[in-house]
């Protein structure tokens, strides 16, 4: 399954949940995320953390229901990864129970457009 | 600029002290093990350093300070002399009250007055600030619907353009935060909102005119539709200033409202503190309200109980009281249309050079949207607020409300003369000619400040919060 999006901009990418491309645009330096633990139950369409940046502190949500079985503790030292390859840089992995809304990327791409 | 501890050299003090006449005596409790890190300076050295600091400040009484949403008034110095009267500076809140009914007698009238400017039936001036009002107010609604046995209400509603404090002190007391979308005119998008509220709706929490300086037309339908849902309505008071004696948020169908006396009733803002966010409400939150209630005296059985100590930062309500006093209520009246006067002003001026958010007449504030100089000219709010500092002037609030990404928002309050709303404008449009031109950059401004462009990713990532002996 290709890459596909929530209209609040985050992306799930097999298990992988991060934020779009747009999205870091938008907030600019990102400075601190807050994870969450493994284990934690996340819902779709809400929220499970929050990226802080110089401008903004955002809330990051679901694009899936289920369970978090890894973090990417990276984001603790570097969360500026999620700046320069926000693709890459993951946030949580989730064991999928069922997914929200979510649109293909040529249609998040008609959203930001 | 060498920090007050790098200037320290051992033996040196600002203060001679009296030889000691009573024994030496030893804490046989104290804990500390070796001696404060503190710096030992002398008198004119220590002088020298605080008259260097206060000239790098930058303050209301330096310029214009057009910081939106803040409201930083000018603090009239009428207000400083009252304060300082011996009658109120050398009391004490556990003093007899035969010996304090000065201070019981302001306080009373403060409240009564904040009242009649908000349309609420009881006051306490105990919250400290703005918002710990906020979360003294949703304690009151949640206290409500508790009495009631109505222990499903747990979602507050709040506008997408709401200060960050809202869903933050909502969330202190429990509630789920529930968010409601803007319409294209900035107001509350009524069919959002109706799809929203529900059985577990608690509140909802609103700033008007709010965040983008706009008056809500539907304010009645939107009270109704909450009140309808069996939730109660309140108001963050952030933006009073630009309605007192106008209307009230009483007469709008709000049960709950906070005050700022350090913006609307120009209390200094301080470093931080102290503050002081009175907390009005109706008759049917009254039995809530935390204690000693000074005055007219509601039935408080239920009280949520003390959220500061005594009756509040009296020196601040006694601040606010005398501007009250000064203005009387048509001043006060007055006062507010001349904020939205100055901000519609400046407004049109800044319009000839800049896009607002949303094209509107607005009260006391305005957003400018700067993303057609960020796209086009790769010039953000950012650069055009560090570029301002070098003109003398105050940045306005960035990137606030968060619903417009470049935004710039003024608010130039009431006192500002005609010619400094001019000058303001003929210096933004000197930053737009300069952010157009590719040959200016003004990526590194500021450059007449003695600290230039900080390093804010670094600041924020790396952060030292306490001074680092070498």
């Amino acid at each position: 399954m290709s890459i596909r999006f929530l209209k609040t901009h985050e992306w799930l990418n097999g298990n992988k949940v991060g934020i779009s491309n747009y999205a870091q645009d938008q907030l600019g330096d990102i400075v601190y995320v807050s994870l969450p633990q493994v284990g934690d139950k996340v819902y779709a369409g809400k929220s499970f953390c929050e990226v802080e940046s110089v401008k903004a502190v955002s809330e990051v949500n679901s694009p899936v229901t289920g369970t978090v079985v890894a973090v990417n503790e990276a984001l603790n030292d570097k969360p500026e990864f999620i700046n320069s390859n926000p693709y890459d840089a993951w946030i949580i992995e989730v064991e999928i129970e069922s997914e929200g809304e979510l649109l293909s990327q040529a249609d998040y791409d008609k959203l930001i457009a | 600029m060498k920090l007050v501890f790098e200037q320290s050299v051992q033996g040196r003090m600002a203060i001679t002290l009296p030889a000691s006449n009573v024994p030496s005596y030893t804490l046989q409790c104290a804990t500390r093990k070796t001696q404060a890190d503190l710096s030992e300076i002398s008198e004119i050295d220590l002088v020298r350093h605080y008259t260097r600091l206060g000239k790098q400040v930058y303050g209301v009484d330096n310029g214009f300070y057009p910081l939106g949403s803040c409201t930083m008034k000018y603090n009239p110095r009428l207000n400083e002399q009252v304060v300082e009267l011996e009658g109120f500076n050398n009391v004490h809140p556990t003093q007899c009250p035969c010996e304090t009914k000065g201070t019981i007698e302001v306080m009373t009238n403060m409240q009564q007055d904040l009242c009649a400017i908000t349309g609420m039936d009881y006051v306490t001036l105990q919250p400290a600030a703005g918002a710990h009002g906020e979360f003294c107010g949703m304690l009151l609604i949640k206290k409500y619907h508790q009495s009631r046995g109505d222990t499903l209400r747990k979602k507050i509603i709040v506008p997408d353009s709401a200060h960050g404090t809202n869903p933050a002190s909502a969330n202190m007391c429990g509630f789920e935060i529930v968010t409601v979308s803007s319409n294209k005119e900035g107001g509350v998008d009524i069919d959002n909102l109706k799809q929203i509220v529900g059985p577990d709706t608690a509140g909802l929490m609103l700033t008007n005119p709010n965040t983008l300086g706009l008056f809500d037309k539907n304010i009645l339908s939107i009270t109704r539709i909450i009140h309808d849902a069996g939730g109660l309505c309140y108001y963050d008071g952030a933006n009073l200033n630009a309605i007192m004696g106008m209307c009230r948020p009483g007469d709008m169908g709000f049960d709950c409202v906070h005050l700022n006396i350090h913006k609307t009733f120009s209390a200094p803002h301080g470093g931080g503190g102290p503050g002081s966010g009175p907390v009005g409400c109706k008759q049917m939150l009254a039995k809530f309200l935390p204690t000693p209630i000074i005055g007219k005296q509601p039935t408080v059985e239920y009280s949520l109980g003390k959220v500061k100590s005594y009756c509040g930062n009296f020196p601040v309500i006694l601040r606010g009281y005398t501007y009250i006093k000064t203005l009387g209520s048509s001043g006060l009246k007055q006062a507010s249309q001349l904020a939205v006067l100055n901000a519609n002003y400046l407004r049109i001026l800044l319009q000839q050079d800049y896009t607002t958010a949303i094209d509107r007449i607005c009260m006391h504030e305005f957003v400018l949207d700067v993303k057609d100089y960020h796209d086009n000219y790769s010039t953000s709010a950012l650069d055009i607020s560090k570029t301002m500092i070098d003109y003398g002037m105050h940045p306005p609030t960035m990137y606030f409300p968060l619903i417009v990404h470049e935004a710039l928002m003024f608010e130039p309050t009431e006192t500002e003369s005609k010619q400094t709303l001019e000058e303001v404008a003929e210096i933004m449009h000197k930053i737009s000619i300069r952010a157009k031109d590719s040959q200016d950059d003004l990526h590194a401004s500021p450059v007449t400040t003695p600290i230039g462009r900080v390093d804010e990713v670094k600041a924020a990532r790396q952060p030292i919060l306490k001074y680092q002996p070498q």
